[in-house]
Parts: structure tokens; sequence; C-alpha cells
């Protein structure tokens, strides 16, 4: 490693890259923001129809006692379906892995679940579960599970045939197989099922809210959305999406991340090219 | 002088060390590791990957399977590890007294690196022993002179990635020779290397060899390599996979880089050349 410390001129050139990363995407918000706020100053559009993004902001926060209970209940089915695909879709794949006739047993279904609209569904959902909260539960569950399952029975699927061989070859057990070679080697193929399946598991959850039209206390920012588009209150349905979109940013950043800290150190698609 | 061994077109058991059985008096050591009888192996499309080889390899013996691709030596190989059952025919054990291959005997050293890249080289070399229920501190040691035995030593925390591919090669020799196999069986392990490398290990196998008492059958599709390592050369044929010649290198076990120039290399690499071409030229005729 002679080149620890690179020329000045290079320090500087990195230094500025890094600025530039974080700045450029703030600074085109800031100039989409202007240019909306623009619009609707220049064009007189009043707020029931397109809001300015200060009425926006300051709906955020005199809302926030209505709209924060809202996103905690969103959130939470969101996670709870997410972590019950992430048990369902993972234990299944194992079960699959072990022997061509049980995947040819399951597999239809999973994949027919998966291609059945959601909205299509949730209404039956609706009548059979015990609570709305379940239904919903169900629904985001449903919709989080498959991508989970067919990437993770994929990576089960794709483990190097020589690694199996060498495994064969020192008599390790069915277990010891599945625990030092099949999971590890599925890591990349779970990591990308836990990131679509946490965007769908928000996406379903806000969905099937909308086909549940469940009001009153206990709903989530789907019904507060809808609720304030009936009362035509633009800035405060401005102001749920901006949480619903914060939402979906965070569990994306948050998959992203785990994604990062599990395969840095091994995988292609985490490390740095180096040329 | 001449080293080539009498060969019939079918018979591989032609030549006087791996003579026609064994007496009872003679001590265990001199008894073959490895008895390969009459195997034949048909693959489910149907192909003849093998047909009615048989090979005697003893012990500290280096045999090198040489021959076109196509010809059967990766299956001959992967039979005698016991992945895959031969179609007919046997695989005998004669050491261990049972047709069972004894445990923990053997290690493999395939065409890549095979390595799990999400581990360091300390728990790929450590592998073996973790299979075999030994802890990691229990296994420490001889993983670590595994290593050292491969001069990688300083490298027992990086990545996979992180190594060249002469040094991961390196590593997955380390894995095979850390349970201490009595037979090392080696799949074109070098292929992929250039030549420098090549040689390198080439010298690093011979030293290992020498200093562990290693048995080596070796997979190669180069003639220069299966002179300067074998003891002896079983040259082989496609269509069907089978023994036409073998090839026995009366040199000195300790060879260098001398070993590459002498006249006597020279001599074997024409001979192993002329049966690798038969070889050749005897897998196209069945071809046609």
């Amino acid at each position: 490693m002679a080149d620890d410390a690179p020329p000045p001129q290079a320090a500087t050139v990195s230094r500025w890259i890094s600025i530039l990363r974080i700045a450029l995407p703030i600074a085109m918000l800031l100039l989409a923001v202007a240019a909306w706020w623009l619009i609707v100053w220049v064009k007189e559009i009043p707020p029931y129809i397109m809001p300015a993004p200060n009425l926006v902001a300051r709906s955020l926060v005199n809302d926030w006692p209505t709209l924060y209970p809202a996103l905690l209940v969103t959130v939470k089915i969101t996670f709870t379906a997410l972590a019950l695909a992430l048990i369902g879709g993972v234990a299944l794949a194992i079960v699959i892995s072990q022997s061509s006739w049980i995947e040819l047993a399951l597999y239809p279904y999973a994949v027919i679940l998966q291609v059945t609209p959601i909205v299509a569904i949730a209404p039956l959902i609706l009548i059979y579960a015990p609570s709305t909260q379940t239904a919903l539960l169900i629904c985001a569950f449903l919709v989080a599970f498959f991508p989970i399952l067919s990437n993770m029975t994929q990576g089960l699927k794709s483990v190097d045939h020589n690694l199996l061989n060498l495994y064969e070859l020192y008599g390790a057990s069915r277990l010891q197989t599945l625990l030092l070679l099949k999971l590890p080697a599925s890591q990349p193929y779970f990591l990308t099922g836990l990131r679509i399946g946490g965007g769908l598991a928000l996406i379903a959850a806000v969905v099937a809210e909308f086909a549940a039209g469940t009001a009153g206390e206990g709903s989530g920012l789907a019904f507060r959305l809808l609720e304030s588009q009936y009362r035509m209150n633009l800035p405060r349905l401005f102001a749920a999406l901006i949480m619903l979109t914060g939402t979906g940013i965070a569990i994306f950043g948050l998959t992203s991340l785990i994604s990062h800290l599990m395969l840095r150190r091994w995988h292609e698609s985490a490390v740095t090219r180096e040329n | 002088m001449t080293p080539i061994a009498p060969a019939g077109s079918t018979a591989s058991q032609s030549t006087d060390i791996s003579g026609s059985g064994f007496d009872e008096a003679e001590p265990a050591s001199q008894r073959p590791v490895v008895c390969l009888q009459s195997i034949s192996k048909v693959f489910s499309n149907g192909t003849l990957a093998l047909q009615d080889m048989s090979l005697d390899v003893r012990q500290r013996e280096f045999v090198s399977l040489l021959g076109p691709s196509g010809c059967g030596k990766s299956t001959a190989l992967r039979i005698i590890a016991g992945l895959g059952a031969p179609t007919s025919g046997n695989v005998d054990w004669p050491q261990s007294g049972t047709d069972r291959k004894p445990q923990n005997a053997i290690g493999f050293v395939f065409q890549e690196p095979t390595l799990m890249p999400w581990a360091t080289v300390f728990d790929n070399v450590r592998l073996p022993l973790r299979l075999a229920g030994q802890s990691k501190r229990q296994s420490r040691e001889r993983v670590m002179e595994a290593l050292e035995s491969v001069g990688l030593e300083d490298f027992a925390r990086a990545y996979p990635r992180e190594l060249s591919g002469g040094m991961k090669m390196r590593v997955s020799i380390a894995r095979a020779l850390v349970p201490r196999p009595q037979l090392l069986l080696m799949d074109e392990p070098f292929a992929a290397l250039d030549e420098i490398t090549r040689f390198k290990l080439n010298n690093d196998i011979l030293r290992l060899k020498e200093k562990y008492g290693w048995t080596v059958i070796f997979v190669t599709h180069s003639v220069f390599e299966s002179v300067y390592l074998s003891s002896r050369i079983v040259v082989m044929a496609a269509r069907p996979g089978r023994v036409i010649k073998e090839v026995t290198v009366d040199a000195p076990v300790a060879r260098d880089e001398s070993f590459r120039t002498s006249a006597q290399y020279a001599a074997y690499c024409r001979t192993t050349s002329e049966a690798l071409h038969d070889a050749i030229s005897a897998s196209h005729r069945d071809m046609a």
C-alpha cells in the first residue's frame, strides 16, 4: 500500500465529489419545491386544488396529532407483515429446497396468490378475517411474501455445485449443508427479496386500507388520505402523502443498509470496484 | 531406459508396479492405496464416459491422468472420491481392509478454487475440520499450519475476493491438506492459472507431497505438467473414455526447476506427447 496518501489535488477533488453527492439531491429538491411554490403563486391556484408548500408544511405540523397515530398504525402493519413474510418465505423456501416433490405440490399456490391482484381478494379477506387489522395484515403479508419466497428459493438452488460436492466429500450432514453453505450462499437473494418485499408491504398496507375503508380510531394513514380528499383538505392530503413517501424511503434506506452491512465484505454488488 | 510400459489397447493393468494382486505377506503400506477394478460409467444421457478402467495407485505415487476433454479423467477422479458411483466395477481400498473409503482419507482440489466467498480464508480452510465437529479452538493450530505450508499465514483474515487467482488456489490446497489426507485428488487445479503461477504451484505440490507423504492422483491436459510432477502418467482417450497407455517417469522424486531443462524431461515430454497424440487420434477415429 504505497499510495496511502493520495496527492493533495486528488484529495481536493474527492472532497468536492463527496460534497456534491449530498448537495446535488438537496439542491434539486429545493428547486422542485420552489417551482411548485412559484406556479401556485403566479397562477393563483386555490389551496383546495393545489396548496402551496408552506400550507402543506403548516398542515404537517398542525395535523401531526391526527396524522402521527395513523402513521404508527400503517407502519406497524407494514413491519409486522414484512416480519411474517420473512419468516414464512424463508421457512417455505427451505422446505421447498429439500425436495422437488414438495416444490411441485406447494409452489403453484404461491404463484396463484402472487398473480391474483390484492385489491381483488381484499374484500374476501375482509369478510373472513376476525378484525379489519388482521385483514390488512394478511393483505400486506400476501404481497410481501412472494418476492421473498421466490428469491430465497432461487438462492437456495443456486449454490455452487463444486461447493456442494465438497460438502458431500467431507461427509456434511443435511443440517450442516443448510446452515454453513446454502443459507450463507443465498444472502444476496434473500436481501433482494427483503428490499422488494419491504417496499411492497407498505404499498399493500395502503391499498388494503383503501379497500377496507376503515374509519375512526385505529385507522391508518391511507384512511386519513381518503378522508382529506372527501373534505377537500388538500394540504392535509399532501402532508399524509409526504409522510407515506418518507416511510417508504425509510424502509428502502433501512433494507439497503442491512444489505450493505451483510454483503460489504464479500459480495461483488457491495464492494467498490478498484481499477 | 525407455519408460513406456507395455500397454494393451484395452487393458490398463499393464505395468509391473500396478501388477496383479498382492501377497498376504506384503506389509500393508506396500498395498495399493486405491484400486479401480473395471470401472465403467454411463451418464443418464447415454454417454459412455468411462469404459472398463482399471488402475492401482500405490502409496506415495504421483499418478497423472492425461487426455483430451471427454476422456473421463475427471469422471474417474470423482468416482474415486465417492462423488457418484460407477455404473459397473469396483473401487477398492486395500489399506483400509474394507471397500469403504476411509473417513477423511481424501483431499480434493477442484479446477476452480471453490471457496466460500462469505467466509474468511481461515474459515474456508477450517471447513473440513468444522464439518467433522471440531471447534474453532481445536482446529486453529492445524489450520494455521496448513496456511503456513502454502505461505498464506498472513492472509487468514482476508476474504477470497481480496486474493489473486494463485493465492485462492493455495487456499484451496491448504483446505485439502488440513484433514491430513492420505490421498490427494486434484482435478486440473492449475488449468486457469498463468504459467509462472502454475510453475510455482507445481513446485509447492511436490514439496508438500514430500513433506506429508501424500499419494496424489492428478488430472491434467498438460503434457509438461504431467511429466514434471508424476511418477506415472495414465494416458486416456475419449469416446468412450478409456486408458490407452501408461508412461512411467523414472526420474528422482525430488525435482526442481533444473528438471524442466534436462534432457530426461524433454525425452519424457516427447514420449508422453506421442502417447497423447495416439490417444487423440483414437478418440477421433471412434467419433467417425
